[in-house]
């Protein structure tokens, strides 16, 4: 259980990092909070020729809330975010599902950005960013993109960045207020991955929903949006024939497999069950 | 920035005392602070991050030493069970760990006290729930969790309310 050999670079400027990229291309890899890639690498799972580390980027860090946007910074920690008034305010899908990631200890170290660009299908920050629309910023040498957490999560652990770049932040539009959000999960212990998830947003008014989002988590090689199921409800009153519509229509928007926990038809039912459950809660 | 290399000199202080060596980049903390230093109170169960037998603090806040580099702990601060024995939050729960029989093979016990010494030290006296939740990081292998809540909430309270406790 201990990492294989590798070469270790520890940036002091976002420029620094990038240079150790290009100069490694498909050889490097970026270490953030570490509480992912060091268990893979202890495994022998990941086993990258050099680790450039961006811990000391504290440009990468913090949280702001300004012109209606939220901004999260890459390496922003996960207790930080579990903390912020900014992100209880202006995000609270995400304030929900904040306390099921990890324990303490991971808390202090693991990173939002790096949970984003590890993007394990049963992690929670991936399904809210994917559910509230993120929007994620990518920086290279030829400059910054944004790509919408719809095109971020491609397949198992595959993400849209490239080979040079790195994950700088990711910006949120911040609730108005009408929101209603709300957020389950099913694990084995507290604090572990999920079995599976669901994050649901949307707006109420006089008891119609709408603008309504839904993604789930651990059910398919990539966190799922849930498009099928939301139109189910979108325009809509939350009543119980409403709700088993956006089950069954839920069917048709997720994909798990089986694994070594459970069939993928436990995991489709669990993921059913648990959506009826949210949507309870949101119409009580 | 230096180029990546393999082995580093790092600088830092352990318990209270600056260390420099130098070291390969790919041992990680807790190996450095077992084998290179000889806190072996840091105990190694499962190095993937799952167990928590190996949490220490780094620059204050609790981390599993076999998720950190050592490298990437040049220039912190690090707290092993074996520097922790002057705070108060440790005193309170030495006592409560031996009084409820919290300590069963031991082998969870440090880190278990290193976490609760930060829940300890929080002033406001959690409920069981709080402290299940914020040792939910721990597995006890003996599944001795009873007696260590027990435990927790009596030096919570101890510190929330001094003097009103003997223990």
């Amino acid at each position: 259980m201990k990492a294989p050999p590798f070469k270790y670079a520890r940036a002091e400027t976002l420029d620094d990092a990038l240079g150790v990229l290009v100069s490694h291309g498909d050889e490097a890899r970026v270490i953030a909070g570490g509480q992912s890639l060091m268990p893979m690498m202890n495994m022998r799972v990941a086993n990258p020729g050099v680790l450039v580390d961006i811990n000391r980027l504290d440009a990468l860090r913090g949280i702001s809330l300004s012109g209606g946007v939220l901004r999260i910074g890459a390496l922003t920690r996960h207790c930080e975010v579990l903390a912020s008034q900014d992100v209880a305010r202006a995000a609270p899908l995400l304030a929900l599902a904040m306390p099921h990631v990890a324990h303490v200890a991971i808390r202090n170290r693991g990173t939002f950005g790096g949970s984003l660009a590890l993007a394990d299908p049963a992690a929670e920050i991936p399904a809210v960013c994917l559910a509230l629309g993120a929007r994620l910023h990518l920086q290279s040498p030829r400059g910054t993109r944004i790509v919408p957490a719809g095109e971020f999560f491609i397949d198992l652990y595959m993400t849209a960045l490239e080979p040079d770049e790195i994950l700088v932040a990711a910006e949120i539009d911040a609730a108005e207020g009408a929101e209603r959000a709300a957020f389950d999960e099913m694990s084995r212990r507290h604090g572990d991955y999920a079995i599976v998830g669901t994050c649901v947003q949307a707006t109420v008014s006089e008891g119609v929903f709408a603008d309504v989002r839904i993604a789930q988590l651990g059910v398919g090689t990539t966190p799922k949006f849930a498009a099928r199921a939301a139109g189910a409800i979108e325009g809509r009153r939350l009543e119980s024939a409403t709700i088993k519509m956006a089950c069954d229509a839920l069917m048709d928007d997720i994909d798990p497999s089986d694994d070594l926990v459970m069939s993928a038809a436990t995991r489709r039912y669990l993921a059913g069950v648990q959506l009826g459950r949210v949507l309870a809660r949101l119409a009580a | 920035m230096h180029e990546p290399a393999e082995t580093v000199t790092i600088d830092l202080t352990v318990n209270g005392e600056r260390v420099t060596r130098g070291v390969a980049v790919r041992q990680h903390l807790a190996d450095f602070l077992r084998g290179e230093l000889g806190f072996t109170g840091t105990h190694l169960g499962c190095e993937h991050g799952v167990c928590g037998a190996c949490t220490v603090n780094l620059d204050g806040r609790l981390v599993r030493s076999c998720l950190v580099l050592a490298v990437q702990a040049d220039g912190c601060a690090v707290e092993t069970i074996e520097g922790a024995g002057g705070r108060e939050a440790m005193r309170l729960l030495q006592a409560e760990f031996h009084k409820h029989n919290a300590a069963q093979c031991g082998f969870c016990t440090p880190a278990m006290l290193l976490t609760a010494a930060a829940l300890v030290e929080q002033q406001a006296v959690p409920s069981r729930e709080e402290i299940r939740g914020h040792l939910s990081g721990n597995l006890c292998r003996c599944t001795g969790y009873q007696a260590i809540v027990d435990a927790v909430e009596a030096a919570c309270v101890a510190h929330a309310a001094p003097g009103e406790s003997h223990s």
